[in-house]
């Protein structure tokens, strides 16, 4: 077996152990509601339902559900079972829907939102941070403070703020929505044209902060980098300035991947609430809406999709980092 | 220690961080002592644009968003410090214990760590605030705590691993001291200002992490937060109605607080730290 396939198979051991875990942080948390959980959410969904057969129906369909009446371990399994087979329960808020109905169409809206998004942040924030390190003086002297107070709004300040100057005050873009509300989903180029006319505050907003968090990584990493032995011996032996700025980006730009890795969780977490300014009809927003009803069954759905896509991109992210970085690669050959 | 003080005295970017945040802090200790009034009390109609009686006007209850301000910060910074003290001792155990111990404890708890770096401590903050009936600004800011650990833990154990081996520790296990005293007097006054860093970041991100669960709906009962705050003028529609003194003011409380917090950090980092010094 060759040094990769053991690194790789490693990983993927932590990641499904991480998987279980995750799931039983989702499965357990809504069962610790004090109480039954089916007859305090049954109550709650019923409230102005005055006819008793009805309430009688939605309690026994989510007694069923959830399985209260067994064994946690079975109930467990029961979840598990209807989690393969993509069955994550009915929404409480827009009953009779299915939860894997909502989350279904509301995938596209948040991938095709984050996914450019926090791409496009992320290299423009690394770019610009490794330039301000290389050209230090003004340009990091005004760039560095504005990262940072860019960094300390939170998302979905900005997205408020930016709501509020350019689709309220100067009306340059609409207010919310994935696209104009009296249209019809379709293809056609005004529908497209009015998706990407949606689209833009939203995912600028998105952009912008990553810049910032991500600016000021690289700006460190490239400051500590410049410092470092190799660049004065370099310098020393007389190679070209841009040569040794690729040596400095190559090697500031590693921790940079992994950063991606660990804080991409933080990231869709805040974009997450950025939908909910623009009314984005994603993920984020859907969220929003079952909390403020209590929608348990669509709450979790929600937060295990998160959950399941976090680890996903985090798993691709470092099997790619075990190809790129020389020195994990090193290290599983040590190991051999 | 007073040599380290007088070094960070000289350091802009400390002093500045340090002078905001302490205004910051005197502003809403003293303001409520001033003005007695109860901040949820409806004494206008519903947004109210500022003028010479309400300073930042009035909310979509009628709400003297000014004194909210100033009780919604106070409340956001306590839940940060509580927060960020508490992630920052979870952290300092587990990363002392990975670090020092090392062996089976040091495996258990830094796979423990890595874990829940991966799972989005957002979504188990969402989780476990859904499955709390009453939620106090204490129990909201435990919560916090109890989820953001494993950054320090990782950072703790790293310095302490490396500090493990350094001679004058050798010294003192040779001498006979026992394994507390070993920590307390040889492993944590050299890893000191990074845990301090380490607090300054983690009440930044706790009250950060506040404003987003808030702004969900999450957030504690019975007070004022400035993620509350938030949440009121996007459920009241405060942005279409123009009200733009309902979030505005309480967005930029946030971003000074957090930013003053990130100065100070970044002014102690190029301090001890002098390597990454410009």
């Amino acid at each position: 077996m060759n040094a990769y396939t053991k690194y790789f198979i490693r990983k993927s051991g932590w990641y499904l152990l991480t998987l279980l875990i995750a799931l039983i942080l989702n499965f357990m948390l809504p069962r610790l509601i004090e109480g039954n959980p089916v007859s305090t959410i049954a109550s709650q969904v019923s409230q102005g339902m005055t006819d008793s057969d009805s309430i009688k129906r939605v309690y026994d369909n989510f007694m069923k559900e959830f399985g209260v009446d067994k064994p946690l371990v079975v109930q467990f399994g029961i979840y598990l079972k209807n989690l393969v087979s993509g069955d994550l329960g009915t929404s409480f808020g827009l009953y009779p829907r299915k939860v894997s109905n909502i989350l279904a169409s509301a995938v596209p809206w948040t991938v095709g939102l984050q996914l450019p998004a926090i791409l496009v942040g992320w290299i423009l924030g690394n770019v610009l941070g490794a330039v301000a390190a290389y050209r230090k003086g003004v340009f990091d002297k005004v760039l560095f403070p504005v990262a940072l107070f860019v960094n300390s709004i939170p998302f979905f300040t900005l997205a408020i703020i930016m709501l509020y100057l350019l689709a309220i005050t100067f009306k340059w873009f609409p207010m919310g929505g994935g696209y104009d509300y009296q249209m019809v989903p379709h293809f056609s180029l005004d529908f497209i044209l009015s998706v990407i006319r949606h689209h833009t505050l939203p995912f600028l907003s998105i952009v912008l902060v990553t810049i910032g968090g991500q600016a000021i990584g690289m700006r460190e990493m490239s400051i500590y980098e410049l410092n470092s032995d190799y660049v004065l011996y370099s310098k020393l032996l007389g190679i070209r300035d841009s040569r040794v700025a690729r040596y400095v980006f190559k090697n500031a730009m590693l921790p940079q991947i992994t950063g991606l890795a660990l804080s991409i969780g933080t990231m869709v977490g805040g974009s997450l609430i950025c939908e909910i300014v623009f009314s984005y009809p994603g993920i984020g927003t859907w969220l929003f809406t079952a909390i403020r009803q209590l929608d348990y069954p669509l709450i979790s759905g929600c937060t295990l999709l998160i959950a399941l896509t976090v680890l996903l991109a985090n798993f691709t992210i470092e099997i790619i980092y075990g190809i790129v970085d020389p020195r994990i690669k090193a290290a599983q050959m040590e190991e051999n | 220690m007073t040599h380290s003080i007088g070094i960070l005295m000289k350091s802009p970017k400390f002093l500045i961080g340090s002078i905001t945040s302490l205004l910051m802090i005197l502003l809403v200790m003293i303001y409520p002592l001033i003005n007695t009034k109860d901040p949820l009390e409806m004494m206008a109609l519903a947004f109210q644009p500022p003028n010479s009686d309400l300073i930042l006007g009035s909310d979509n209850f009628g709400r003297d968003l000014f004194l909210e301000l100033i009780y919604g910060i106070r409340t956001s910074i306590m839940v940060g410090l509580v927060a960020g003290l508490c992630a920052t001792l979870i952290g300092l155990v587990i990363g002392l214990a990975c670090g020092y111990i090392g062996g089976f404890v040091d495996n258990i708890l830094t796979a423990l760590t890595n874990m829940f770096i991966v799972i989005p401590s957002f979504i188990v903050l969402i989780l476990i605030s859904v499955s709390l009936n009453s939620r106090s600004s204490f129990i909201v800011a435990l919560i916090i705590g109890l989820t953001s650990w494993p950054w320090t833990a990782r950072a703790v154990r790293a310095q302490t691993t490396s500090l493990r081996n350094r001679d004058h520790v050798n010294i003192a296990k040779i001498s006979g001291h026992s394994t507390p005293k070993i920590i307390l007097f040889e492993i944590l006054p050299y890893i000191a200002s990074y845990v301090v860093m380490a607090f300054i970041l983690q009440v930044a991100s706790g009250i950060l992490s506040e404003a987003s669960i808030s702004m969900l709906g999450l957030g504690p009962y019975n007070t004022i937060s400035l993620g509350i705050i938030m949440n009121w003028a996007l459920v009241f529609e405060a942005p279409v109605a123009g009200a733009w003194w309902a979030f505005i003011p309480a967005a930029f409380a946030i971003a000074i607080i957090t930013f003053s917090l990130y100065m100070i950090n970044t002014g102690m980092d190029e301090i001890f730290n002098p390597k990454i010094r410009s």
